[in-house]
């Protein structure tokens, strides 16, 4: 068994024995990157000598009888979206190429407080943009699974990397879906806490009042430590909660003898491919099998949560993104005469195709004249959407669902085609709209190619989710494949 | 020829004087090398987020009661959309359909009579950064550099209802606005470092009509002297297109100091889309209303309170209360000198007459000024005992604004104390009267005048240290 191939909390345990150093884990690692990530390419930039002085202090502090916390000296990478002083944060952008911040996101802080050895910065699609990585300005990353598939996006890096032994846990960003799609694709465990659980505090905006930060790890147990480490309110993010945050290993408890699991019948319908279908309907009976009490409800406004997302995000968007204007920092156009011919052509050779046409729908959908017909009412649909959740929840714990209604699907697929790539967020983006915490985990195969089971639970309810999926992983094997990946030697 | 009036509103943005900027922890301080009181917040840099600063609020729910407000208990920020190099995130962080406060208004006095003007709204936003040119004017730079250091300086913007009806008008609701902001301490409304800057709105319309005209904005004007000039010529400029025929367009002007005239900014067509939207950084703003009385509390006495305190408990005249209340540090310049010297009409002449006087021509405020309440009351209890009299007090002051010495220590320095010892004085009235036996005659054959030159010629004696009032005892007894 390779150190590289285990969770943190395995690591954890044997780095508490002494068995291994912090050095070896992260060397270990360090080697399965230089072995497969010229085929992955999920890394943009490697941080090997920060993460070995890193590995050294956590070393030191083991040798000198320090307790270690469960993160403490653990490998990880971040999706190249969360500020880390010193280190480039791109954002997979030609406009933020060599952008180096000088301040660090508050789960990046959390993260090294608790010990944790950052490896790098992750591939993702541009500005978290996309729902396959295609949309990266540098290079696609591939699925550990089939290279010809994507891995699906935005942080498709940071979900790669996990599937691939790359890193041993990730933190991904999820405004639609961007953490649980790719998880589904990868087969690894993905959760989009709560909105407002997480500091968004250095997570470059793509839409401020969807986006989440999230962990990406291989099982449920690894899942709720880096949770925990990263949750809590935070004085710097005014729509951070200021609640206690409850212990979520208690949550790790193998048992769901009781809980009433709403199954959302609208997402079973049109588009949703036969095998996956049978595998998630499999795993709901697995449920019942141990205990849950599983019954159909229906979310009537399902279908208007992808057209009121794609006018709230690209709305947000356009704001968001217009600080990029080659006055202050980034790419900046080599000719220019003057202010607007600056802004204009920084901003044609700086941005994207896919992050150009959210931009310009959202600056539609904002632009005096249209914003009632638009805007606003997206954000009644948003309401009507969130409504239809606080309903189910009245009855239920929490619901069952696919995660994407697909497998991965292969490189260029889809990338002429933005409406069929935005149809493989559908099952996610409500979530997103309700700001609910949602997680994904490895519930079976088609074509070979890993299907995700997505739990959605009440706002602030991580617990009940956490346990139903530590429950089914407790009783499966699914989380324990691995890709079979070719090694360049 | 119809005769027109004027419709004016004006749009007056007031920086607050807290000492960090609203989202961020950064300094607010006037000044300082470029670029240096910026944080990654303030500079809207990836992935930072804005946190309100309580005080900010507070300050606007001050400034929103003294102006007779209602304080929202809901209220949000909207984010203001355009690109400008001095806006670091291309949108201004403010607030649209939701405003902190709304609905009040001040009263100015225009011809005696008293005038109420309605406040639409006062909302809470970021003030912009600074563009430095690098050339003689903007088209002619060939680079522009960007001082952020104001970038997040918290600002209140005042909108006033349309009921202004001319230039002076305007002016006066300008100085009201700025004293009862200095009143409250929200803002230090120095308008030579844009802490107080104003727009115009200004329409004409024949008198007797009820519908606006067509009206132009008039931007930046950053004087009292400035927004009546630019005003008045806007009028004109709009009477006289409308006198020849012309329709009137609806533009952004701007006021050309040196030229004395408006000039087109921007036309409609090109008005901005500032596609607001909900800011989804920040959540809404619920103020509780315990809040807003515990603000309320520490309202101060304003203008016009206090103007009729002065003319009740003084006695003052209605134009010497409304000069001396024109500023809050005027009015607590008057309280504390009257406190030590309770003559309070001598207190106000002096005042008005001589203190306004030195500080215009030195150009000081009455902060500043080098002679404090106490000082004069020193001088003026030194005219009281007669130990010197008014007009020597006038060299006096003059000596005390320039050297900062007391009023005592400068009379005797100078030997000025007044004479009012007979014995001193009647051999100098006997040799007046020696000297000038033309006017003794003259004045004995019933020519008052001749009195008062040889009153003049005793004080010309005495380099006019003699008590007057002696000086005609003297002489008249002696006649």
């Amino acid at each position: 068994m390779n150190l590289y191939e285990l969770t943190a909390h395995e690591l954890h345990e044997l780095l508490q024995k002494k068995e291994v150093s912090s050095r070896e884990i992260t060397q270990s690692v360090l080697e399965r990157i230089e072995e497969v990530d010229d085929s992955v390419k999920a890394y943009v930039t490697l941080t090997k000598e920060k993460a070995l002085q890193q590995a050294d202090k956590v070393d030191k502090s083991l040798a000198s009888g320090e307790t270690l916390g469960p993160l403490a000296g653990i490998p990880m990478g971040f999706k190249d979206n969360i500020c880390t002083k010193g280190i480039k944060t791109t954002c997979s952008s030609k406009i933020l190429e060599n952008f180096v911040p000088p301040y660090n996101a508050t789960v990046v802080e959390r993260l090294e407080e608790a010990g944790a050895i950052c490896l790098g910065k992750l591939n993702m699609d541009e500005f978290a943009m996309g729902s396959s990585n295609e949309n990266s300005a540098f290079f696609p990353t591939r699925n550990p699974w089939d290279l010809d598939r994507v891995p699906g996006g935005s942080s498709g890096g940071a979900v790669a990397a996990v599937a691939a032994d790359e890193a041993i846990y990730t933190l991904g960003s999820d405004t639609g879906g961007s953490i649980r799609q790719p998880a589904s694709f990868c087969g690894v465990v993905g959760l989009k806490p709560t909105y407002g659980l997480v500091s968004r505090f250095g997570l470059v905006a793509f839409a401020s009042s969807l986006d989440q930060i999230g962990p990406i790890t291989k099982d449920v147990t690894d899942c709720a430590l880096v949770l925990q480490a990263i949750a809590g309110h935070d004085p710097y993010d005014s729509t951070s909660a200021n609640l206690p945050v409850p212990d979520y290993r208690q949550a790790l408890v193998p048992d769901i003898k009781g809980l009433r699991l709403g199954i959302p019948r609208e997402y079973f319908g049109e588009g949703l491919d036969a095998e996956v279908k049978e595998a998630v309907n499999q795993a709901i009976s697995k449920l019942e099998e141990l205990g849950a009490c599983c019954e159909e409800v229906s979310l009537p406004h399902t279908e208007y949560a992808l057209p009121a997302y794609y006018l709230i995000a690209p709305a947000e968007a356009s704001s968001n993104l217009a600080r990029y204007d080659g006055v202050k920092y980034g790419y900046r156009t080599e000719e220019a005469k003057d202010t607007v011919s600056m802004y204009m052509k920084t901003r044609r050779e700086g941005f994207g195709p896919e992050v150009k046409r959210r931009i310009m729908l959202g600056t539609y959908a904002l632009s005096s004249g249209y914003y009632d017909a638009y805007y606003l009412k997206a954000l009644k649909v948003r309401t009507l959407i969130k409504r239809d959740f606080d309903r189910a929840f009245e009855k239920y714990d929490a619901l069952i669902a696919p995660t994407s209604p697909t497998v991965a699907f292969k490189i260029g697929e889809k990338a002429n085609d933005p409406l069929a790539m935005y149809l493989s967020d559908i099952c996610t983006i409500p979530v997103n709209m309700a700001g609910l915490p949602a997680i994904s985990i490895p519930c079976g195969f088609s074509q070979g190619l890993p299907v995700g089971l997505q739990i959605i639970g009440k706002p602030f309810d991580e617990v009940t989710i956490l346990r139903v999926a530590y429950t089914f992983e407790q009783n499966t094997d699914y989380h324990r494949a691995k890709p079979a990946l070719e090694v360049k030697r | 020829m119809a005769e027109y009036e004027a419709v004016i509103g004006l749009e007056v943005h007031a920086e607050l004087k807290t000492n960090s900027k609203i989202f961020c922890g950064c300094t607010t301080e006037f000044g300082g090398a470029p670029n240096t009181h910026v944080c990654p917040i303030c500079l809207g840099m990836p992935g930072v987020l804005p946190v309100l600063n309580r005080n900010v609020v507070e300050y606007a729910i001050k400034a929103g009661l003294a102006l007779n407000c209602e304080i929202a208990e809901f209220s949000k920020f909207d984010r203001k959309n355009y690109y400008y190099p001095d806006l670091p995130k291309n949108y201004q962080i403010s607030q649209y359909d939701l405003p902190i406060a709304k609905n009040g208004y001040l009263e100015i006095e225009v011809d005696g009579q008293t005038k109420r003007i309605g406040i639409t709204r006062l909302h809470m936003e970021e003030d912009a950064g600074k563009l430095i040119h690098q050339g003689d004017d903007i088209a002619e730079a060939e680079y522009s550099l960007v001082d952020y250091n104001r970038t997040g300086v918290p600002l209140i913007e005042i909108v006033s209802e349309p009921d202004l009806r001319s230039p002076v008008e305007a002016r006066l609701y300008m100085e009201k606005l700025k004293a009862i902001l200095q009143y409250c301490d929200v803002s230090d409304c120095k308008m030579q470092e844009g802490s107080l800057r104003c727009d115009a709105n200004v329409s004409v319309r024949p008198k007797g009509s009820t519908e606006f005209g067509t009206k132009t904005e008039i931007k930046n004007l950053n004087s009292f002297k400035a927004l009546q000039r630019a005003l008045e010529y806007e009028i004109k400029r709009q009477i006289e297109i409308l006198e020849d025929g012309g329709r009137i367009v609806q533009e952004t002007r701007s006021w050309d100091e040196s030229k004395g005239i408006t000039i087109t900014l921007r036309s409609k067509e090109e008005a901005h889309d500032y596609r607001y939207f909900p800011e989804p950084d920040l959540v809404p703003l619920v103020i509780d209303r315990e809040w807003v009385e515990r603000v309320r509390q520490t309202l101060p006495e304003l203008p016009d309170a206090r103007r009729r305190r002065l003319m009740e408990e003084y006695g003052l005249p209605a134009y010497d209360a409304m000069v001396i209340t024109g500023s809050k540090a005027l009015a607590d310049y008057f309280d504390q000198c009257v406190e030590k010297f309770s003559d309070a009409k001598t207190v106000s002449n002096w005042i008005m007459g001589e203190l306004l006087r030195l500080l215009n021509a030195h150009n000081l405020e009455v902060e500043d000024s080098p002679v404090k309440p106490e000082g004069l009351a020193e001088l003026l209890a030194l005219i009281n005992k007669g130990t010197i009299s008014g007009k020597i007090a006038k060299t006096v002051f003059e000596e005390m604004f320039e050297t900062g010495k007391g009023a005592e220590e400068i009379v005797k320095e100078k030997g000025l104390v007044q004479i009012t010892d007979e014995k001193v004085l009647a051999p100098i009235v006997d040799k007046v009267i020696e000297e000038n036996p033309k006017s003794v005659e003259d004045y004995r054959n019933g020519k008052d005048r001749a009195f008062g030159f040889l009153v003049g010629q005793v004080m010309k004696a005495t380099k006019g240290k003699a008590n007057p009032q002696l000086v005609n005892k003297l002489l008249r007894e002696r006649l």
